[in-house]
This record gives structure tokens, sequence and C-alpha cells, in this order.
């Protein structure tokens, strides 16, 4: 082999690495610019007055996004309550049911549900609920974004509880408890951090979540708490306000951004965390 | 010795016991009666611009709710030419990442920093990507567009990919990383033993081996991409009409029923319409997510 | 007088088709200490799971035959009850993580729901504990979580879980397998000196561990009760050719 044949395969052996490092490199970037004009262009909006008050007129100064931050809180309350308990549900169903026909079947909805994209979620939303009530509502926008937290909440309940080892339920059985309470007791518990993990990731999920709330929440300037009206939300102001024409509700747009940002990093942060320290040793 | 009655207490074992069996079996039901429920519904909301265009709605390229003339194909353009515009931009640097963190830097500072910024990445949500393509990248496309001597809109099929591109690479980025982490260490070294560099031992070995996961993890991204709205919706240009080039403003599935989803009247054939593009897009995604799952479990049963 | 506890006729189990016990017939004696011993594979694990039917928890195991706890066919009752009744100390300690040691030991009557007082209560946890030898060590920390235990002190620990439900039979299956010789001569005594409160089957695949602490012995290959009677008997002059091969170690 001769000498020039190896030098030219290490060069091309280090330019090959110096291009993957570049790469990777190039792909932190969006991620740096994208943050820095959240920060910078959002801080400034950022006072006391931006979190409680609500949204002005076009033309006056002052503005804030309290009704959206109350409406986003409230659409999480909603989607929530549909989605834990249905989620941790089925969630023991697949843990505790490992082959047969209709756990297959379950799965397989499963993995399509998480698939959906999220607009085609508001329009079975719109049709389920918007059409009946004949009006937009906090509950059909909860609804949408229940039904896009259940798989995320399905599977981390399935593969927590599916790592529980064997020994601990035949230590329950064999004391006579029944399988029922096996499960509620003794199982759930032990599988309790990553249950809740999956449940803090899919609000982080679902609290950006934008197209299903379009035609379902849809959005408003009032502050409203009867869940049968529309109402507003973060992603939506964030949507409206960045479209329009209007420098101060663009500047809004930014501040919410930020909340927005920092409420979803916090709740993923959240969920590491709980990850981390409650797991449990078996 | 407890003492219990015993008669009683069996009973309301069993009662409880087949209740607790019962509800669980029935959660399970619910989430398939839901799929179907989701299908049977866009179905039937479909069904009227279906009977009234047939499978013209597939090939007619004019969509205009003033005329009640609605054919989807610049909504199909639009997609896939946005789409597969992404994936071309997004995979040598979802690959890059995937072989950075699979094989170069398993562990240590760069590994963990690179992963948070993956993670981040994928956390953002589409707003405010959107809202960062108006106010960042338009711009920057419109300048573009001035010096090529172009109609300076900033917004249309090019914004949109890119910013489409770096959404998904999270997607495809951690599927092929998982991959090449897989790919067995007899094989490489039996590679490295022969002489091999590590560029040869990565082409040639590596990637070969992991290549179904990284398809995989690439058609993970295109799902993704097809179904992606909000970003799309605020840079692509709002335009009924298919793209002549990737200057020009245009819709793509989703972003086409995200802005005219409100005006149209209900029960109107507008609005069937879109239900019948969210129909496709239901079907679309959902095939090609089934696809990418196969493959997945096909390697894993390989390996 | 000795009596007889549990009552094993012409018992037989499955796994699907393949048979793992063949018509054993076996008479437990109250308060004494019965070892099963055998090779792998022999049946002597099923055997005990089918007493407190555990077996039937694996998906197609099948049982027929009868077993008879002071006259009371165990299979003809709900096997909840059952385990109310019988005891079981695993080859691996198996605590509740969750719970602390306090709640572990009275975890058979908090976890169906058992209202009692609290003074009851703390009456079962110090008896338990000091019955499996383990209250001084644990008298300060009872609240504490039991993962800190050792492996000796997480098994005995297992032992006061079942002891404080006053089972009439407490299985042991390889208790102490997984432990180190200190851990496991200490449970050892506790076997010993247990068996005047509850009666005690120990699964064991150590010939001498039988051969120290039981009264009882039964010696199973492939399926068959093989012979069963006193230890002291057994160890010395064993009636059948194959129990004296695996006594002086020709297989197993």
């Amino acid at each position: 082999m001769s000498e020039k044949g190896i030098s030219f395969r290490i060069a091309k052996d280090i330019i090959f690495k110096g291009l993957i490092i570049l790469f990777s490199v190039l792909s932190g970037i969006p991620l740096i610019i994208i943050l820095y004009f959240i920060v910078k262009n959002g801080i400034s909006s950022i006072n006391w007055e931006f979190i409680i008050n609500l949204p002005k007129p076009v033309g006056e100064i002052g503005g804030g996004i309290a009704n959206a931050i109350i409406g986003t809180l409230i659409l999480i309350g909603i989607s929530s309550i549909l989605a834990i308990p249905m989620g941790i549900g089925t969630g023991i169903y697949l843990s505790e049911n490992k082959r047969g026909k209709l756990p297959y079947i379950v799965r397989l909805c499963v993995e399509v549900l998480q698939g959906i994209p999220s607009i085609v979620i508001g329009i079975i939303a719109y049709a389920w609920i918007v059409i009946p009530m004949k009006s937009p509502s906090a509950l059909s926008g909860g609804i949408a974004l229940g039904i896009m937290m259940l798989p995320v909440i399905i599977r981390s309940t399935e593969e927590t509880l599916k790592l529980i080892p064997n020994s601990l339920r035949e230590a329950s059985l064999a004391l006579g408890v029944p399988y029922s309470r096996t499960i509620m007791k003794v199982i759930v518990p032990a599988g309790l951090s990553g249950i809740i993990t999956g449940i803090l990731l899919s609000v982080a999920r679902i609290t950006g979540e934008t197209a299903p709330l379009l035609f379902t929440a849809f959005g408003g300037n009032f502050m409203n708490l009867n869940i049968f009206k529309p109402i507003a939300s973060l992603p939506l102001v964030i949507f409206n306000y960045a479209t329009s024409p209007y420098t101060e509700w663009i500047s809004l747009a930014w501040g919410a951004s930020f909340v927005l940002a920092v409420l979803i990093l916090s709740l993923n942060l959240i969920a590491k965390l709980v990850a981390r320290k409650w797991k449990v040793q078996f | 010795m407890l003492k219990t009655n015993l008669r009683q207490e069996t009973r309301k074992l069993n009662v409880t016991e087949s209740v607790f069996r019962k509800i669980l079996y029935l959660t399970g039901i619910c989430i398939v009666v839901l799929i179907f429920a989701i299908f049977l519904t866009l179905l039937i909301s479909s069904f009227p611009a279906l009977k009234t265009f047939g499978l013209r709605f597939f090939y007619g390229s004019k969509w205009d709710p003033v005329s009640g003339e609605f054919g989807s194909v610049p909504f199909l353009v639009g997609t896939l030419i946005t789409s597969f515009l992404a994936l071309l931009i997004s995979i040598p640097f979802s690959l890059a990442i995937s072989i950075f963190l699979g094989e170069y830097f398993r562990e240590g500072i760069a590994s963990s920093l690179l992963k948070s910024s993956i993670e981040l990445l994928a956390g953002i949500p589409s707003v405010i990507y959107g809202f960062c393509g108006i106010f960042i990248l338009v711009p920057l496309v419109r300048a573009i567009e001035m010096k090529l001597g172009i109609t300076p809109i900033g917004v249309g099929i090019l914004t949109s990919s890119i910013v489409l591109s770096i959404m998904i690479i999270p997607y495809s980025a951690s599927l092929g990383r998982e991959v090449i982490q897989l790919v067995p260490s007899e094989l490489k070294e039996a590679a490295y033993s022969l002489g091999a560099t590590r560029y040869e031992v990565i082409r040639k070995v590596i990637l070969p081996y992991a290549r179904s996961g990284i398809f995989a993890g690439i058609l993970l991204s295109l799902g993704r991409a097809l179904g992606e709205t909000m970003a799309v919706t605020m840079v692509i240009g709002n335009k009924n009409a298919i793209p002549k080039d990737i200057f020009s403003p245009a819709n793509t599935m989703a972003s086409v029923i995200a802005n005219e989803f409100m005006e149209a009247s209900p029960g109107s054939l507008h609005l069937s319409s879109l239900v019948t593009i969210g129909l496709l897009l239901f079907v679309v995604t959902t095939v090609i997510g089934i696809i990418g799952k196969y493959i997945i479990k096909k390697m894993s049963v390989e390996l | 007088m000795e009596s007889t506890v549990l009552k094993i006729e012409d018992f037989c189990a499955y796994f699907g088709d393949h048979r793992v016990l063949n018509n054993v017939n076996l008479s437990i004696t109250r308060n004494k200490v019965t070892a099963v011993m055998g090779p792998s594979g022999c049946g002597k694990t099923t055997l005990i799971r089918c007493v407190n039917r555990m077996h039937e928890l694996t998906p197609g195991a099948i049982t027929s035959g009868k077993m008879l706890l002071l006259g009371e066919d165990i299979y003809a009752t709900n096997p909840i009850i059952v385990r109310r009744k019988i005891g079981m100390v695993f080859q691996r300690p198996n605590p509740f993580p969750t719970m602390s040691i306090y709640d572990n030991v009275i975890a058979g009557y908090k976890l169906n729901g058992i209202k009692m007082a609290k003074s009851e209560l703390d009456e079962i946890v110090e008896e338990s504990l000091k019955k499996s030898a383990l209250w001084n060590e644990v008298k300060d920390v009872l609240h504490r979580k039991g993962t800190f235990l050792s492996g000796g002190q997480q098994q005995r620990l297992c032992l006061a879980r079942a002891l404080a439900m006053k089972p009439e039979i407490i299985l042991l299956d390889e208790p102490t397998s997984a432990l180190d010789p200190k851990s496991t001569s200490h449970i050892e005594e506790l076997i010993t000196e247990l068996e005047n409160d509850v009666t005690i089957v120990i699964v064991t695949h150590n010939t001498a561990q039988a051969a120290r602490i039981s009264d009882f012995t039964a010696f199973m290959y492939l399926g068959d009760l093989i012979e069963y009677g006193l230890t002291e008997k057994m160890f010395t002059v064993p009636e059948d050719k194959r129990t004296e091969e695996y006594l002086t170690g020709k297989f197993g």
C-alpha cells in the first residue's frame, strides 16, 4: 500500500469528522437564535401589567395577556381531567395484557393516535363539540388537547409498569391481596414517578399546541372562566398577534412567547427531576 | 387466624375483581372506538365533497370558494414540495447529529450539550417557530429575492421548507442515534483490525447496518412534516395555487385548513372539502407511521 | 399428638400439556418443619406454589387432585382466602419498595383494607419482627423504607410480613439461596425456633440444610414423590435407591 494512499484515507477521515462536527454544531444555531430573540424581545415586554392586564384595543398601550395565561391553565386543566384517568387506565391495561388480540389492536390505535396531525384533531373536536354546542368553547379545546395527551400518557404508563419486577406482584398476591388491589396499591405506586413524568411531558406537549384550538377554543380578548364559551390561550395569542400589523400586539406576542417558552421548559425540567428523584429502587 | 365471613367476602371479592378487570378492558376498547370514531367522522363529513367531485377532487387544481370549485392539487403539491424539500435540507444535519452522538461522542459534555439542544428544539412549539420564521427568516429570504431580482415577498415554499427542516431534525436525529449506537462493537472491531479508518468503518459498516433504522427515522420526520401546521401557515404565503417555483407563495394541506376553516360556513361544500383534505392527511400520516414502525420492528427482530 | 395440617391427595399439576407433578400424596404434620428437596426440575417449587395457589397464576397452568387444609379443600375455596391462611417467602427478598418497614410487616392487612386499631397493629409488628429476629435491628427505624436493609435482613422482613398474617403454614421457597452463609445460618436458626408457632414447609436444593433443620423430608424427582419420612431416618437409611443416590451426590 502506497504512502500516498494511506495519507489520502487519513485525510478523508479527518475531513469527515470535521464535517460531522460542523453540521452538528450548525444545527444548534437555530436554537440559539430562537432563544436569543425570545429572550431579547420577550423580556422587554414583561412587566407586572403584562401579566395581569387584558389586551387593549389597537392603539392603546399597556395591554396584557392575563386572559391568555388563565385560558391556557384552564385548557390544561380540562384536558388533564379527561386524559389522565383514561390514559393511566389504558396504560395499566396494556402492561397487564402483554399478549393477545385486543392489546395488539389497542397498541396500534395508540400509535395511530400519536401520529394524527393536530389540526385534524381540531376538526374532530369541532365536529363533536363545537357543532352540537353551536359555539366554540374551552371545553372543545380541552377535549382536543386531551385526545392529544392520551398517547403520551398511555405509552409512558405502559413502559413504566412493564419495568416493575414480577416479584413485587407475587409478594402481594401471596399475601392474599386481590388482583385489583395488587395493581392499584402496589404496582402503580411503585411506578408513580414514571407515570407522573409521562403526564408532565404530555402537558408540556399540549401547552404549546395551537392548531387544535383554532376552531375550538377560538381565542378572545376578554377574561373568560366559563368553559362553555370561547377562551384565549398563549399559543393563540402568539398566532393572532404575530400575524397582525400592529407593533404593540407584536411585542405582546414576544412576551407571550417568552412566557410560553418558560412554561414549557419548566414542565420538561420538572419531569426530568421527578424521573430522577422519585425513582423507586428495586 | 383471620376471622372472615367466608361466603360474603368471597362474593364481594369476586364482584370487585371482575369489575376491575372489566374497567381495564373498557379503557382499551375506548381507544379503539376513538380511532374508529375519528375516521368515521372525517369520512362522513367529507361525503358531500366526495360525492360532488369524486376523483376530480384529487386532480383538480382550482380551489375557489366563491365559485364552489374545489380541487386539492395545489395543496398536495404544496405539501409534497415543502415536506420533501425540508427532508432534503434536514437529512445531512440529522445524519451528522446521529453519527456525532452515536459514534464519536457518546458521552461527555459535548454529547450532553447536543442532546439537550436537540430536546429543546423538539420542545419549541410550532407557533413560536412560525413567529421567529416571520421575523428572522422572512426578511432574509426577502433580501435574497431582491438580490435575485424576484418579487421580494419573503414568504413561500422556500421559507416554510427551511423552518420545517429545522423542526423535523430532532426526530430523525434521535432515532438515527439509537440505531447507530446499537451496531455491535464486534463488527466495528473486525473492520478496525483490518486497518480501516474511522470514516471507512462508519461508511462501510455502521451506516449499512443501521440503514433501515435511519430510514425509519426519516419516515418519522416525513410524517411530522406532512402534518405540521402552524409554522408553515405563518410563512407560506396563503395562496391557493400550484407554486411555480420555490419562491412562490402556496398552501399545504394543513395550512389551507388552518386558514379557511373558520371562514367556511357549517354544512357548506367548502367545509366538507376542507374536511376531505383533513381525511387525506389522516390517511397519509397513518400509513407512513405504520410503515415506519414496521421497519423498526423488523430491525429490532434482526438485532 | 401430632396432627396433619395439610393433606395432599393424588395431586397433579400441568403447564399446558406438560405434566410436572405426578399424583403426589403427602401429609404435612402440624408444627413441624418439612423439607422438600430434589434436583432442579423435580417439581418441588411447583408443589409449594400449588399449596398457596400461585401456580395457577401462570397462563396455561392446570391442577387436578385435592389439597385439604385442616379438612377444607384449598381448590374449592377462593384462592385469595387460601393465600391469607398460607404465607410464602420467596427465593429473592421482595419487600415492598414504596412502604416503610412498619407498613411492610402489616402489608397483608393494609393492602386488604382490614381496619385495625393502631395499638393492635403495633403489637403485630413488634411480635412478627421479634419472631423473625429483626426487631432489635430495626425498632428505631420502623418508618424508613426497607430498601436499605441487607439481603438477609430483607428476607427476615419478608418472613415477618408472612408471620404477621398468623398463617397455618409458611412456605419457604429456597429462602437462603440468594444469601451469604452468615445470613443463611441466621434464618435456619429462626426456622427451628418458629416451628412451635407455625407449620413450615421449606423447599431447598441444599441437602445439608434439609438435614440440619427439618423434622420430615420429602424427596422428589421428575415430578414424582419418591420418598417421604422422618429426616433422621431418610438421611441414614433411605428406602429408595434414588434417594440414596441423590443424598450421596450421584446426581442433582
